[in-house]
């Protein structure tokens, strides 16, 4: 009967001393401090990795440049006011554009690759994986010095193609926004394909058989079929590369010579060489404000996808 | 006009075996399906009759023999270009898109006009009664409103063919049924030939024209559901549709009508009716109904008449379902149609009581002993 009273509960809980713990009592009776207690780690986690940094960050940028490149505090929009200024709007159009570039290309390589992991037999797929994520076991910086080899002046590709022939003499590859551009996707490629992988291969093969059943050639099914259900990985993987390119300082200052200057290197230029932290902290907010814009933009429009990924 | 819808001449299908070697799904198969006929394949799981369905609507191509649709030897003739549509087992329904997009799908691929699109997917809709659907998406849709998109899908093709691939497999047992019949009149009315495939003989016998019993890649028996149930030809057939009594013996007397056999299980001689090609002294078996069965509580006078032992019952309603011993540790399922008035329910039989048990000759099929 009494089990009746309770809704069918077991009623055990009630006998714990409640009043003592009136944290832990409001916690068992409250839904909200019930949903609160659950999400407290990820809000603590959030708290001191995100927010706490980001409003110190903000703080910064309202901040001057001491004499000896310490921080006075004293309020004012003078470092925003400073990247109105041509030079700083064409470094960051430029990088826009690279970060673009790097995400269209990314797509354009990372897609037949995912789809051809994808598509592969069962037992060959980890195999496939782990060699896109093979590299990711050297270092950054040796990859890029690896490069660096592959495109000099006499490097690797210049000397092959000198003796077969093809070319008199060496191209200017190293040291060029392309250069910049080749080391960025080579970086971002398995950001691209991982994604694409997961959604690629989520595709039934019974939804293509349907689409060939119903009259499709391949390459309208594909059209139709596989690369509109492709789409939340190509969004995913899009933010994953579009991101950290957009911050990527790196790969310019090591294979753009002084000639290529990406936002990213003007924050740490700003930050460790002309020690002007409120400017690099302003520079930083800039792109963090144009990556989000961007960000929402874009998947504003196409979606995230997540109907699709349920 | 030609002769056959589909026709399958001799058709092989091999599989590699991933231990090596080669699985054979689909072992020299013949079939001819007639137009506007509602054509089922029946038999358990690797019986071959999807591989089959996925060889006629081109998903794979077979390693010998031939397949020929409406007179046209369909080769290795891609899926696209063939005229047959096929509702798939998961629907396989474009998730992306909604309901119009799916159903328009077909028609889109054929650059039929835009106008008449509209029109035809709107009738097409109308048929499988989800008019007013048409911009849900497929994860908005019950189950059975999903295989309703399936078939508008594949029928606004008006395919020769139509392939079904256990369709209703996904259902629940109500709407199973529902649909059923929904299926049938649907056939009916389009008049398009429909070749279905289930592993639920139930399903089978409730639409088909024709059924194809397979098993181990091989087609056992073709029929219509009386044919299929009451003259099953082989003990595989009568055991896989319905339920069935098996007795094994020897062949004592045999003439074209009736044959005698000796039943060790019983140590009794039966008389029964000789399906296939039997001569003396072969081990046969033979195959009785638990309906056929004649059950009474006294001793009396016929053939194949016996005494045996109640083991146990189970009332469900419309049947009483009895188990007894008939001696030589033979079980005899027993169904008695609940015909009795509902103000006397019969006292039914009782555990450990005798009863009388006679395997009316002509329901007693004696069919040849399988290797």
């Amino acid at each position: 009967m009494s089990n009746l009273e309770h809704g069918g509960q077991p009623v055990v809980g009630m006998h714990l001393p409640t009043k003592k713990f009136s944290i832990l009592r409001s916690i068992r009776e409250n839904k909200r401090s019930q949903g609160l207690f659950l999400i407290s780690p990820a809000i603590l986690y959030l708290l001191v990795f995100l927010i706490i940094p980001s409003i110190l960050v903000i703080l910064l940028s309202f901040m001057t440049r001491g004499p000896y490149g310490n921080v006075v505090y004293r309020f004012n929009v003078d470092n925003y006011l400073r990247l109105i200024d041509s030079l700083y709007l064409r470094i960051l159009w430029f990088s826009l554009v690279v970060a673009g570039m790097t995400t269209v290309f990314t797509i354009l390589i990372g897609y037949p690759l995912a789809y051809y992991i994808a598509r592969s037999p069962v037992n060959q797929r980890p195999i496939l994986l782990f060699l896109i994520l093979l590299p990711f076991w050297t270092n950054f910086i040796i990859r890029i010095y690896a490069w660096i080899m592959i495109l000099r002046t006499e490097g690797l590709l210049n000397t092959f193609l000198q003796n077969l022939g093809l070319i008199h003499f060496p191209l200017d590859l190293l040291y060029t926004p392309t250069a910049v551009l080749i080391g960025m996707v080579y970086e971002f490629l398995p950001f691209m394909v991982l994604p694409l992988y997961t959604s690629l291969e989520k595709i039934e093969l019974s939804q293509l058989e349907a689409a060939a059943d119903l009259g499709a050639r391949p390459f309208r099914a594909f059209w139709r079929i596989t690369l509109p259900l492709s789409f939340p990985g190509m969004i995913a993987g899009s933010i994953l590369v579009f991101i950290p390119a957009m911050g990527m300082f790196v790969v310019p200052d090591l294979m753009g010579g002084a000639k290529t200057i990406l936002v990213g290197n003007l924050i740490r230029n700003q930050f460790l060489v002309a020690r002007d932290w409120p400017f690099g902290a302003a520079a930083s907010m800039l792109l963090l404000i144009l990556t989000l814009f961007f960000t929402l933009f874009y998947t504003r429009r196409a979606g995230f996808g997540e109907e699709l990924l349920v | 006009m030609t002769s056959y819808a589909v026709e399958l001449r001799d058709v092989t299908k091999q599989f590699p075996s991933p231990g090596g070697g080669e699985i054979t799904a689909v072992d020299h198969v013949q079939m001819q399906i007639n137009h506007g006929e509602f054509f089922s394949m029946l038999g358990p799981s690797g019986c071959g009759k999807t591989t089959s369905l996925r060889m006629i609507a081109g998903f794979e191509w077979p390693t010998s023999g031939e397949i020929i649709i409406n007179g046209m030897p369909a080769g290795h003739t891609p899926p696209f270009q063939r005229p047959v549509n096929t509702v798939f087992q998961s629907f396989a329904l474009f998730q992306h898109m909604t309901v119009f997009e799916n159903v328009a799908f077909g028609l889109e691929m054929e650059k039929v006009p835009k106008e008449d699109i509209k029109g035809r997917v709107k009738a097409a809709l109308a048929m499988v009664q989800l008019s007013g659907m048409e911009n849900r998406k497929p994860k908005q849709l019950s189950g059975g409103q999903q295989q309703r998109v399936a078939l508008a899908r594949a029928l606004i093709k008006r395919p020769a063919v139509l392939l079904l691939d256990e369709p209703l497999g996904a259902l629940d047992l109500k709407l199973r049924k529902d649909m059923q019949l929904e299926l049938k009149a649907l056939q009916m009315q389009v008049g398009i030939t429909f070749v279905y495939v289930t592993h639920d003989q139930e399903e089978a016998l409730t639409m088909s024209d024709r059924i194809a019993v397979m098993d181990k890649g091989k087609v056992l028996q073709i029929g219509n559901p009386i044919e299929i149930y009451e003259r099953p030809n082989c003990r595989f057939v009568a055991d896989f549709i319905g339920d069935s009594n098996f007795l094994t013996g020897t062949v004592r007397e045999l003439d074209s009508k009736s044959v005698k056999i000796y039943s060790n299980d019983l140590d009794l001689e039966i008389l029964g009716i000789p399906l296939g090609d039997m001569i003396v002294g072969q081990s046969v078996v033979a195959s009785i109904r638990p309906e056929k069965i004649r059950l009474e509580d006294r001793p009396g006078v016929g053939l194949n008449f016996f005494q045996a032992k109640v083991i146990n019952t189970a009332y469900i309603g419309s049947d009483t379902r009895v188990n007894v011993h008939a001696g030589m540790g033979v079980v005899l399922k027993i169904w008695e149609q609940n015909r009795f008035s509902t103000i006397d329910p019969k006292a039914y039989y009782k555990n450990g009581e005798d009863v009388w048990v006679q395997l009316v000759p002509e329901n007693t099929l004696i069919l040849p002993q399988e290797n």
